[in-house]
């Protein structure tokens, strides 16, 4: 691996100056699990690598009991987010989507920051967070910004930040009662692998627990960055959610897909696979809905 | 950049100068002689870098070895106590066949204990969830996953870390290039 200094700054606006100093031959690292592989596959090659681990503030992971508000800090590991309670209960799309990323090991390092700059196509982190309407707080020499988590992604490996920006939190605004939320990494195996495509359903029923409010349907290597099925999502706000609508839906969603061939699959089996999974995750957030209904 | 660091490696107060560019996995292998932990991938794809920092499980090629400053450091080395008997988890891969070539099985003996040391009695989807990262390619699961289960029910019966060597940490110097410390498993 390519030798570089590693600045260890204790604080974000220590960070941002030190990158302010070495400019473009600076890196920030998170987690480092796709930082390091690209330093040593020389796809990277700072002189200056800024770790962003010792930063007390940027893991906290906590919900507002006031508002009701989440916050999680960029460098809470996948590990963290699948091992609390907290996003188990009530945030089950985000453990069904970190539960399986890279492997137990990969996850103790590895942070749900570092997933999002990352910017894959993949990013099993991203559709939760998008389904949620989670916003990234962005601090940089110029201040503060925040963004929705949906607009983070410009394309494969490049977001909206500036240089010298850091992801420090997302926040996720309070959930309304009788929101059900589920995610399937669809793929030939769990552990190890990149999705073939990702699935991430969101719904929000009223009280009659059937006509939905509100719906999120959020895809993984379904296009260059992480996007929402926005028709398929319109066809059910309003509408009774039964078995048959979600799979109008996942018909609607995989028409608004921009899948492709690549290596790990072809463009017509992401296709039916976005059919079918739409639905398939859409009844499990009725089940949810449901059950939480009969404890309430 | 060198720097020097300290940390508890396999129960050890060690004092290290390092170079900011190494990896764990170097600091291990390369300068300190500890050579049972295996670089497979080099990537965080196969596993066999897997050792265990403050509890849990990491893989020693993608953690630089500027981060184990002040941690505990946990490696197949540490696990045998200098008497020669090997830990439960040790001996159950014996005994149960869980090993073929053996280059694999530091890793997987690492991240069983990872796991087994928080919950000796994790069922089989919980052991294969956490082994999930570690790759054999001699041959199938089926007695690694047996092996790890019958040290869980071993452990889950007699909590003793202290039969693991991992009792008060000593004092011992390691400085880069010192070979002795790779004895115990040469």
């Amino acid at each position: 691996m390519k030798p570089f200094t590693y600045l260890i700054p204790a604080t974000v606006e220590e960070a941002v100056a030190l990158f302010g100093q070495h400019k473009e031959t600076a890196r920030y690292m998170a987690g480092g699990t796709d930082v390091i592989v690209k330093v040593k596959e020389g796809w990277m090659a700072p002189d200056y690598l800024i770790n962003l681990k010792q930063i007390p503030g940027l893991h906290d992971l906590h919900k507002n009991g006031a508002t009701g508000e989440l916050t999680i800090g960029a460098l809470v590991t996948h590990a963290e987010l699948e091992q609390s309670l907290l996003i188990r209960n009530e945030y089950p799309i985000i453990y069904d989507a970190v539960s399986n990323i890279g492997s137990l090991q990969v996850r103790n390092m590895g942070t749900i920051g570092g997933n999002l700059i990352n910017a894959v196509p993949s990013a099993d982190g991203a559709i939760p967070l998008i389904a949620l309407d989670g916003k990234a707080l962005l601090v940089g020499p110029d201040g503060e910004r925040s963004v929705m988590v949906k607009d983070l992604f410009v394309k494969p490996y490049e977001t909206v930040l500036t240089p010298g920006e850091i992801l420090t939190k997302i926040t996720i605004p309070a959930q309304v009662p009788r929101t059900g939320s589920a995610y399937i990494k669809f793929g030939r195996r769990a552990a190890m692998e990149l999705p073939l495509i990702g699935i991430g359903v969101l719904l929000v029923v009223d009280e009659d627990l059937v006509t939905c409010t509100r719906a999120r349907i959020c895809l993984g290597v379904a296009g260059p960055t992480p996007l929402r099925a926005q028709k398929a999502e319109q066809l059910l706000e309003g509408q009774p959610v039964t078995s048959e609508l979600l799979t109008e839906a996942g018909k609607l969603a995989a028409e608004e897909s921009q899948v492709r061939d690549s290596v790990r699959g072809q463009a017509w089996h992401r296709k039916e696979m976005i059919r079918v999974q739409v639905r398939r995750m859409g009844l499990r957030c009725l089940d949810i809905i449901i059950h939480k209904a009969r404890q309430a | 950049m060198t720097k020097t660091i300290s940390f508890i490696l396999n129960g050890d107060e060690t004092f290290c100068d390092i170079r900011d560019h190494w990896t764990l996995l170097h600091l291990l292998r390369e300068e300190l002689g500890l050579i049972g932990t295996k670089e497979g991938c080099g990537n965080g794809e196969c596993g066999a870098c897997t050792v265990i920092v403050d509890q849990l499980a990491v893989n020693s090629c993608l953690y630089l070895a500027a981060d184990v400053q002040g941690k505990q450091v946990q490696t197949i080395e540490g696990l045998a106590v200098h008497t020669g008997s090997l830990h439960p988890i040790q001996q159950s891969f014996v005994d149960n066949g869980g090993i073929q070539c053996g280059f694999c099985t530091p890793g997987m003996i690492m991240s069983a204990k990872a796991l087994l040391d928080k919950d000796p009695k994790a069922d089989q989807e919980a052991v294969k969830h956490a082994l999930a990262g570690n790759i054999c390619r001699c041959t199938g699961y089926v007695q690694i996953l047996d092996s790890v289960a019958a040290a869980g029910r071993q452990m889950a019966g007699k909590k003793t870390d202290k039969a693991a060597g991992f009792s008060d940490p000593g004092s011992v110097t390691r400085q880069p290039g010192d070979q002795t410390a790779g004895e115990v498993t040469r």
